[in-house]
């Protein structure tokens, strides 16, 4: 039910009583389809978008383009596997054009990213190569403005 | 000795100022409140939008328009009823674009009415329709309708009321405040009552994208209508352009021509700002208006639920963007009712006599609100009924 994981994607903090009402469905049928889909991950996870810079914690994201040699049977497939295991390895996505994978690595500080990159990922087999890019700043995250100005300016009764 | 007030002209002064007006100034003076009065969308206008306007500014569109409004403008909008309705205009000469639909319905009036002219005017109603028949030298006769008829208004009633001086009809639907609809049956039959005694039809259509029961009649679609109707809409409630106070008339030819005449001395033409930004919405805006409407259902059917945990009588709205429960259970009227729960619990809302006097007894909760809020505001309204029922 396209409905039922949009309202979800946007806010899983919903109580399933809320999204019955709000989907005009009964309660037990909104219940398992929410069980359903964590069971078959549809729903992968239920997350917090978090505003590191505000929570004044120090954080270096790394968009790090890597090309590799596709191997025989498993194509680009084993080698990704190989990078997205590693923890500080936050998205992975095999792209069309100039490279074959994009990663998004996060590190406390710009050394560890760095250490990252030429001690882990550019070492592995089939990797011929990487572009580093390194964060200046976080506009929006996941369709969510992280310092959205934009206030409710409506007069509080109006016609 | 006169004073400036006595030197008012006595039609405006007959007129009364809108209870909305009035209950405004007593919010305004509260702190922190949950407001549940306001009648426009929560979204603001979608970006694509609102870019095509800066980017029209930089385009050099600062100038006065054709009095209709811009050729390119009123052919889609023609190009769009013709799609969702199958009705269609000349747009050189049956369109006429203008600042909101307010101003539409001012002209309308202006254009068809004499002096003494009588104009049926169901109610409750949006505040503006009376105070523009009046305006316009009419008289307006309301038709007070009932929740136990869905807020509906019904040809029995019409009849009733109707006399040789009655020159138009004047219907809002999907209605504010109630949120009303009439099926293509129920307008059919007023297309009758309309055709028997000749009268013009006012057809507001604001409302029209948010239906949420099956899909929204236009009533210049029935046969033989066209002609006959005044079709007003706008972009304030389908695409979130309020403040653009930009709209629309569709008439037959005569019609629209007599109220450009007003228009072209009045008000000249609508912005052309609000104008270039129209044309985009109606040619790239379907998709976030779906987005919306989707939205604005789901928050419906949690405050028909809410209010009916509440305990409070309540029709279910099928449009618009209104509920509007019954508070008689408590023994309060309208205005006390809002005033209290403002006083006790920071909710605002709207009294519904402020839509006339048949909305006494009921009060006008908008949810163009996000679900927080709307949560928040029952759970308030509930703690204040409970000391009341």
């Amino acid at each position: 039910m396209r409905e039922l994981l949009e309202l979800l994607e946007k806010d899983h903090t919903l109580t399933v009583a809320q999204l019955a009402v709000m989907l005009d469905k009964p309660q037990e049928e909104i219940a398992a389809l929410i069980k359903q889909y964590e069971t078959d991950k549809t729903i992968v996870k239920y997350q917090t978008i978090v505003n590191w810079e505000k929570a004044g914690a120090d954080r270096v994201t790394a968009i790090i383009e890597v090309r590799i040699t596709p191997q025989r049977e498993v194509g680009f497939d084993a080698i990704a596997e190989r990078i997205y295991r590693f923890p500080e390895v936050r998205s992975l996505y095999l792209m069309s054009g100039a490279y074959d994978l994009l990663v998004i690595v996060e590190a406390k500080t710009l050394k560890d990213a760095a250490q990252f990159v030429s001690t882990k990922l550019s070492t592995i087999e089939g990797v011929i190569g990487t572009t580093t890019h390194f964060m200046l700043k976080q506009y929006k995250e996941a369709g969510v403005i992280l310092e959205d100005e934009e206030e409710d300016r409506r007069l509080v009764v109006s016609p | 000795m006169t004073t400036w007030a006595d030197r008012v002209s006595p039609t405006v002064k007959a007129i009364p100022p809108s209870g909305i007006r009035r209950f405004f100034d007593i919010v305004a003076e509260t702190k922190g409140v949950v407001s549940l009065g306001v009648g426009e969308p929560d979204f603001v206008t979608p970006w694509h939008i609102r870019e095509s306007c800066v980017y029209g500014l930089q385009q050099g569109y600062t100038a006065y328009t054709s009095n209709y409004g811009l050729l390119e403008l009123r052919e889609e909008i023609v190009k769009n009823c013709v799609a969702s309705y199958g009705v269609t205009y000349d747009p050189r000469k049956e369109a006429l674009v203008t600042v909101g639909v307010s101003e539409a319905l001012d002209l309308a009036m202006r254009a068809i009415l004499s002096p003494g002219d009588e104009v049926l005017v169901p109610e409750p109603c949006y505040v503006s329709y009376k105070a523009c028949v009046a305006l316009a030298g009419g008289v307006p006769v309301t038709v007070p309708t009932k929740m136990a008829d869905c807020f509906r208004v019904t040809v029995a009633q019409l009849e009733e009321l109707v006399t040789p001086r009655t020159k138009a009809l004047l219907i809002g639907y999907p209605n504010n405040p109630t949120g009303a609809i009439m099926s293509k049956a129920e307008l059919e039959a007023i297309a009758a009552f309309a055709l028997k005694h000749d009268l013009i039809v006012i057809s507001d259509e604001i409302y029209a994208s948010l239906t949420y029961d099956g899909t929204h009649t236009c009533f210049a679609a029935l046969p033989g209508m066209r002609d006959r109707t005044i079709l007003l809409n706008g972009f304030s409630k389908a695409y979130a352009m309020t403040g653009w106070r930009i709209g629309y008339a569709l008439s037959n030819a005569d019609f629209i021509g007599a109220m450009t005449k007003i228009h072209q001395y009045t008000m000249l033409c609508a912005p052309i700002t609000a104008q270039v930004a129209a044309i985009e919405a109606l040619r790239h805006g379907q998709c976030n208006m779906l987005r919306m409407v989707e939205e604005y259902n789901r928050r419906r059917r949690l405050m028909v639920d809410g209010f009916k945990t509440i305990g409070l009588d309540c029709f279910e709205p099928k449009g618009a963007f209104y509920i509007f429960p019954s508070i008689k259970q408590t023994g309060l009227s309208s205005l006390a009712f809002a005033e209290e729960l403002l006083k006790a619990e920071k909710v605002a809302l709207v009294p519904g006599d402020a839509f006339g006097e048949s909305g006494e007894g009921f009060v006008r909760c908008s949810y163009a609100s996000s679900t927080a809020n709307l949560t928040e505001a029952l759970t308030r309204i509930n703690r204040f009924v409970k000391k009341y029922i």
